[in-house]
């Protein structure tokens, strides 16, 4: 890994995240933590009509799970749970674009994981 | 003095700043040629061969316990080689319930080492808050099996053990007191003899967690009268694989085996088998034979340059990066000053998480630690989800703390 994780995109979606904060009338949310540094995010999703129509995420973390799951949750929106739920660690590391060691891998992939955990409940 | 040039790893790689020592230490040439020598030349197993091979290769492992137990004051058979501090303590979170027996009126019976045997209700074992998982989650699970309370001595505002406190919650029903002798957060020196003291007016079982305090401090088993005291010989200049948990001779020879197999036994039918005495009882299977020689080789290497030496470097060392580091902007160091620590200093800088700040120092060859450090229930006390580590050791450097503050300037200023 280089310096290139704190390149200025990636460091803006860590100043300013984008869909945090939490939905008033949320259906179904999930909290993760990772356990190599204790952080813990939560995501809060809106499904209508088997369509993510909201989203929101709590939690502190490092440049790459706050950037990851900034890009994430803009992905998802609008999304069809089905699509969703085929989400992959492929598609992560592609949205982030850097490359990302094993340790920080699951720094990256908190968000996926956490996402994962909250479309486990949605029901067809 | 130049300590660096003892240890092969800063040859191969010569930008290397280490300051990770209190996860694990680097390891002078002695311990690593040690390590090759004994393949090379002595090889085989231990106490059963009749050949001169196998009965040097005892004699080497017979002869590092002998090294150990003289290192802290103790017995050589008060010396048992274990994996590391987590396995010790582990030992014993499996076996002490033997020493504390319940009696039928369920009121417990304990058998202390000061000799004095006492009914009493004792169900509680006192931790304090600056526990590593390691000297916390055996003892959760020892409740949970035996039914005991678990109490914890708070820290105070500055990093500390809050000895007010620890008299109130050490007290007749305290069964077990097991506590870190230097914190691996805060580098805090806890007052053993203090808190073993108020333990053993208690009539209670006495354990200290020495692995960070052992590559630091000298050990005096005797002068601070604890029952058991474990610590890892990879944090001391010592291998992987190989620890230490001593005990005191009565009290191990009251505990039953922990593992059993090959080499713990007196004699064996096909329906029971009798126990050899301590340390052998502990020791089942083969053992780390070549790391129990490495460790002794590392306690050698302390005993050359002496703890003295060691104390003066790491304090001028230690000394120079709490003062240099309290000069950078929005840095925060949980760490109770100079004449209360030991070579660990952790901290924040505002904004930037752990992780962050460890990689990019990792860009400049600098490896420091990041995260919660084994102490997840600490960290949300403090309210943080980690911190930055840096721990220091013989061969660090004022060179060293400086790359580390140049190193921070740049996270600030990539953060900016």
């Amino acid at each position: 890994m280089s310096l290139e994780i704190y390149k200025e995109h990636l460091l803006d979606l860590y100043k300013n995240p984008h869909n945090k904060g939490i939905l008033e009338n949320f259906t179904h949310e999930f909290s993760k933590n990772n356990p190599l540094c204790g952080d813990e995010i939560k995501i809060q999703l809106t499904i209508k009509n088997n369509k993510i129509i909201d989203v929101k995420f709590e939690g502190v973390g490092c440049v790459i799970s706050m950037a990851s799951t900034s890009m994430l949750t803009d992905k998802i929106k609008d999304m069809e749970v089905e699509s969703a739920k085929k989400l992959t660690k492929e598609n992560i590391l592609e949205m982030i674009h850097i490359p990302i060691s094993s340790v920080r891998l699951k720094c990256a992939l908190l968000s996926l994981d956490t996402l994962n955990g909250a479309l486990k409940n949605v029901r067809n | 003095m130049n300590f660096k040039k003892d240890f092969p790893i800063f040859e191969k790689n010569p930008d290397l700043v280490y300051l990770d020592s209190a996860s694990t230490s680097q390891k002078p040439k002695q311990v690593i040629n040690s390590i090759t020598a004994f393949y090379e030349n002595e090889n085989a197993n231990i106490h059963r061969g009749v050949y001169d091979l196998s009965e040097e290769a005892s004699r080497k492992y017979k002869e590092s316990r002998e090294i150990i137990a003289k290192f802290i004051n103790a017995k050589p058979e008060e010396i048992i080689f274990t994996r590391n501090t987590t396995e010790s303590i582990n030992f014993l979170s499996y076996t002490l319930k033997n020493l504390i027996s319940k009696a039928n009126s369920g009121k417990i019976f304990i058998n202390s080492s000061s000799g004095k045997s006492q009914i009493q209700e004792k169900n509680e074992i006192v931790l304090t808050e600056m526990e590593h998982h390691s000297n916390l989650i055996p003892w959760q699970q020892f409740a949970k099996k035996n039914d005991f309370k678990l109490k914890f001595i708070p820290i105070t505002k500055n990093y500390e053990l809050d000895y007010k406190k620890a008299k109130e919650i050490i007290n007749k029903k305290t069964a077990i007191l097991a506590f870190s002798h230097v914190s691996n957060v805060f580098g805090t020196e806890n007052d053993a003899k203090k808190l073993i003291n108020l333990a053993k007016n208690n009539g209670a079982l006495t354990i200290v967690d020495a692995a960070q305090s052992a590559p630091h401090i000298k050990i005096n088993v005797k002068k601070i009268d604890c029952d058991f005291l474990a610590f890892s010989g990879h944090k001391m200049f010592g291998p992987t694989g190989i620890g230490v948990l001593y005990g005191k001779q009565e009290l191990l020879e009251n505990l039953p085996p922990f593992l059993f197999g090959g080499g713990m036994i007196n004699s064996v039918s096909y329906e029971d088998a009798g126990w050899a005495e301590i340390p052998e009882k502990f020791e089942a299977g083969t053992p780390n034979i070549e790391g129990a020689i490495a460790l002794g080789e590392a306690i050698k290497y302390f005993e050359k340059i002496s703890f003295e030496n060691i104390k003066e470097h790491e304090k001028k060392i230690f000394g120079y990066a709490l003062e240099k580091l309290k000069t950078l902007k929005n840095i925060i160091i949980y760490n109770p000053g100079i004449n209360k620590s030991f070579s660990v200093i952790s901290f924040n800088i505002k904004g930037v998480h752990p992780h962050d700040v460890a990689s990019i120092l990792n860009e400049y060859h600098i490896a420091i630690r990041a995260g919660h450090h084994c102490c997840m229930p600490l960290m949300k006390k403090l309210g943080i989800s980690g911190t930055c580590r840096a721990s220091f050791s013989i061969y660090n450097t004022k060179e060293d703390v400086d790359k580390l503050v140049l190193g921070l300037k740049k996270v600030q200023e990539i953060f900016k």
